[in-house]
């Protein structure tokens, strides 16, 4: 037996060690909007936090995992009110198909917890999720927008 | 909020897929929404097939053609929206199922989405059915009052009557108009006096995109249910010959290990992990099939031949530039490839089916809801009715869901663990493997340069693989595949070539190896464009003119075309030297009914291709978003530029090499550049969105690395070579 805090939540799940975090998570937890992209830790869709770090819990087995370390996805992101950076999603309308963008969205307000004033280039080195859709252009700009929000 | 409406309960109505999305509100929240929400609450009235009004004044639209990130849900909504005149902060949307078109006769016609079709395609029936309900719902009210329907008045859902100072709402009324008879004397608006259609509004399905709550065919869950996870010969055509169930079926959660068919095994587990590693350790024997040794050095070979064979098939032909060749001041010649793309959609294929001896039903994502259903009936044993397909909103697909190859997997699955839901995944693997690959081609051009430089005769021979040869057959004309030539078709107005040359020749060798092609967004357009305007950047290098003017020049009798290029050059400054270090390129080409044109802006350092910024101009008619078909193109170029740089899926032993992102790379947010769009719509005819702009990312790109370093890049991909200047 494993337990996991998730979204602020103790869980105990009865799984094999090796399994990634992101399928525990998914299937589990039953929590399914952290997604499956690549399972090789390449495309960011499986991003979640860890301790406040961007993680890509399909690389991440859940014996690597301890109770201590404080683990939300996106529904424990925005549970209380949209986090900004939803906010800004949702005003450029940065979604196409949306399957990337809950782990794009982990990975923008991580990034934005470490580094409140990201130049274009931070953003650019830094936000290295897959986007099949194309939507880097407003990805970009709605990191900006956020940040600007955040920093009030 | 959500597509789990219908998960597993049929919702009340039947025929109602997917949920209702708010438009406007920000409705976040941890939990899930339950079954039969928003939809089948209330007594929801359908004033016609398109259009159902709740007594809380909520409007219903039915989208009948399948959203995957394209945007078109929005903008179909928006087409009726604007002929209803309803208020459009009150309008959700419903997904048809094709079970529900078929009982009615196909009243919603055509739900497949592809070839950029989903506006273009159905804008006319779509704007109808919005305007017939209007025409009912006032008339409904009209009678009500005992008044003629002519002197009423209708503004974002309120009706009212002028003269006698009444006034309901579309709410009140739907009921009773359901019952009106339909006119048949309509008149659509003009597009100019739009003020929903027509303007840059939001995508009514986005919310539960941001919170993790939208519920995509990976994401299924049912009580009971198993998942499958299958693998099929690696080898396209190859056979599976036997592998050990007894290896793997004692693992934790492993309940079967089932013959898919001929070429497919699966592990049906508990959970997807525990099927994978059981499929990973599954001992599987294969009957490779004659193809086993087949390498990309082969199938290039195969095409080169091509590239002067004999009997190709003629897709444009104008007087004899074959003889003109043979007698010209001057030939120019160049040859030019472009390899295997996967498609490659952050969503892996996936469906989930449940199959009993008395009905199948599937929930997944698909782009032809129709031949989902059929596929599912046949693959089923059960006759179309008692089968259901539940349509979803997908996480990208490009066309590889335009194929219907996973539902009858899922369902041969199924059929073997009868009454439990059947979650079948793909891995990523087995998606870049088993996909169904844009086409390789080559192309050899020759072109005729009499004394003063001008061209006398261009001949463009592509070698290569035809996606209808093995998708439709049925299609095929008996000299080859009528899509062949999208981009150089001598005129329609579908996919007409941009140029005026006295003697022309366009033809086309079939060559097709065993790995299975498919429609690959942009699909020949893509390749054709970088052949064709890359050429002709050739031609102006090799006679010292300026790309621009050159193709002013064989443009001057195609002013559509010629329009979109001169405001993609306007827009990236061609006139102006661009800073110093910088070089730009050009490219168009009309596609899928539309006329596309970019600029690109580059530099090279050290070898290194960095693209600044590109300019898209685009005519597709009419617009019916323009932040859509903004996004579109942003993305598009994304999608084009990926492959250009970095596509390449190669074969080895006869398998595709490529597993993963890491060895097929795509782009990243590092590399996009910065991306301007020129929207011009001229009206007066419907072009599509989705795809045309994808096919001159990379040549405009390929133009302007010319410019740059001196270098003609004409084997794509990019990575493979060498941009340092010698
Ligand atoms: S699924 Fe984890 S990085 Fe792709
Ligand atoms: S929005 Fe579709 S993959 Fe990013």
């Amino acid at each position: 037996m494993a337990k996991l805090n998730i979204n602020g939540r103790i869980v105990e799940v009865d799984v094999e060690d090796d399994t990634p975090l992101l399928w525990v998570i998914r299937e589990h937890v039953g929590l399914t909007g952290t997604k499956y992209g690549c399972g090789v830790a390449q495309c960011g869709a499986c991003t979640v936090h860890v301790d406040g770090v961007a993680t890509r819990s399909c690389v991440l087995p859940i014996s690597a995992v301890e109770e201590s370390e404080k683990i939300v996805t996106i529904e424990g992101l925005g549970a209380e009110k949209p986090h900004p950076v939803q906010q800004a999603w949702a005003e450029l309308d940065v979604a196409q198909c949306g399957y990337c963008q809950v782990g794009m969205i982990m990975a923008a307000s991580s990034l934005l917890a470490q580094n409140p004033n990201p130049s274009d280039a931070d953003i650019r080195a830094e936000m290295t999720n897959i986007c099949r859709c194309g939507t880097y252009g407003r990805v970009l700009a709605g990191v900006k927008l956020a940040a600007e929000r955040m920093r009030g | 909020m959500s597509t789990i409406s219908s998960l597993p309960a049929v919702s009340r109505r039947g025929f109602l897929g997917g949920g209702a999305a708010m438009a406007g509100a920000f409705a976040f929240g941890f939990s899930f929404p339950l079954p039969g929400r928003a939809v089948a609450q209330q007594a929801a009235r359908e004033v016609n097939a398109w259009v159902v009004i709740q007594p809380d004044e909520t409007v219903i639209i039915r989208i009948a053609r399948v959203e995957m990130g394209q945007g078109s849900l929005t903008g179909l909504a928006q087409l009726a929206a604007e002929e209803l005149d309803c208020d459009w902060d009150k309008v959700r949307f419903e997904l048809v199922k094709p079970m529900a078109n078929r009982s009615r006769d196909k009243v919603w016609k055509d739900l497949s989405t592809g070839g950029s079709r989903a506006i273009r395609g159905s804008q006319d029936y779509v704007r109808m059915g919005g305007a017939t309900a209007r025409a009912m719902l006032v008339e409904a009210a009209a009678q009500g009052w005992g008044v003629p329907a002519s002197e009423c008045r209708v503004s974002k859902g309120v009706i009212s009557h002028p003269a006698s100072s009444r006034s309901t709402t579309y709410g009140a009324v739907a009921g009773a108009a359901n019952a009106i008879i339909p006119p048949t004397d309509i008149t659509l608006k003009d597009p100019e006096d739009w003020t929903i259609a027509g303007q840059p509004l939001k995508r009514i399905d986005t919310m539960d995109k941001l919170n993790g709550s939208l519920v995509y065919g990976m994401d299924i869950s049912m009580p009971d249910m198993l998942v499958a996870i299958p693998k099929a010969c690696p080898v396209h055509g190859g056979k599976l010959k036997s592998f050990d169930a007894a290896a793997v079926s004692g693992m934790r959660g492993v309940k079967h290990v089932i013959k898919v068919d001929d070429e497919t095994v699966a592990v049906v587990a508990d959970t997807f992990w525990r099927a994978k590693t059981a499929l990973d350790a599954l001992p599987i024997e294969w009957d490779e099939g004659e193809n086993a040794r087949v390498s990309s050095a082969d199938i290039a070979k195969m095409l080169r031949e091509g590239l002067t064979a004999d009997t190709p098939y003629v897709g444009n032909r104008v007087g004899d530039a074959k003889a003109t060749l043979g007698g010209a001041a001057r030939v120019i010649e160049a040859d030019y490839s472009f390899p295997y793309q996967n498609h490659a959609p952050m969503e892996v294929l996936s469906a989930t089916v449940r199959w009993t001896p008395e009905r199948c039903e599937m929930w997944g994502p698909t782009q032809v809801p129709d031949a989902a259903l059929d596929t599912l009936a046949s693959a089923a044993g059960l006759p179309p009715e008692k089968c259901e397909v539940h349509v979803m909103r997908i996480g990208g697909s490009f066309g590889r869901r335009l194929f219907t190859d996973y539902v009858r997997m899922a369902t041969l699955i199924a059929k073997q663990v009868p009454g439990a839901p059947v979650k079948m995944m793909w891995t990523r693997e087995e998606d870049m493997v088993q996909g169904r690959f844009h086409p390789v081609t080559q192309c050899r051009l020759r072109a005729a340069l009499d004394a003063d430089g001008e061209v006398e005769a261009l001949h463009m021979r592509i070698s290569g693989q035809s996606i209808m040869a093995y998708m439709r057959p049925n299609i095929m004309t008996e000299n080859g595949d009528p899509i062949m030539f999208q981009g150089l078709m001598p005129g329609g107005a579908e996919m007409a070539i941009g140029y005026s040359f006295p003697n022309l020749l366009i033809d086309h060798a079939m060559r097709n190896p065993h790995v299975r092609p498919g429609p690959w967004r942009g699909v020949n357009l893509n390749q054709n464009a970088v052949y064709l305007e890359c050429f002709i950047d050739e031609i102006a290098a090799a006679t010292g003119q300026d790309p621009l003017a050159l193709r002013r020049k064989l443009m001057k009798n195609h002013p559509k075309h010629l329009a979109v290029l001169e405001a993609a050059a306007k827009g990236i400054g061609w006139d102006t030297p661009p800073e110093k270090g910088r070089a730009r390129g050009l490219a168009q080409i009309m596609g899928f009914g539309s006329y596309v044109a970019a600029a690109a802006e580059v530099s090279v350092t050290n070898g290194e291709l960095r693209i600044h910024r590109i300019v898209a101009a685009t005519n597709p008619g009419y617009v019916v978003n323009p932040q859509q078909v903004d996004a579109q193109i942003s993305g598009s170029f994304v999608y084009g530029l990926s492959a250009m740089l970095h596509g390449e899926c190669t074969v080895k032993d006869g398998r595709i090499e490529q597993e993963n992102f890491d060895s097929y790379t795509v782009m990243r947010l590092d590399e996009m550049p910065d991306v301007e769009v020129i929207s011009m719509p001229s009206g007066g005819f419907w072009g599509g969105v989705g795809e045309p702009t994808i096919a001159v990312a990379a040549p405009a790109v390929l133009n302007a690395v010319f410019a740059a370093t001196g270098k003609r890049v004409r084997n794509l991909p990019l990575k493979n070579a060498d941009l340092n200047m010698s």
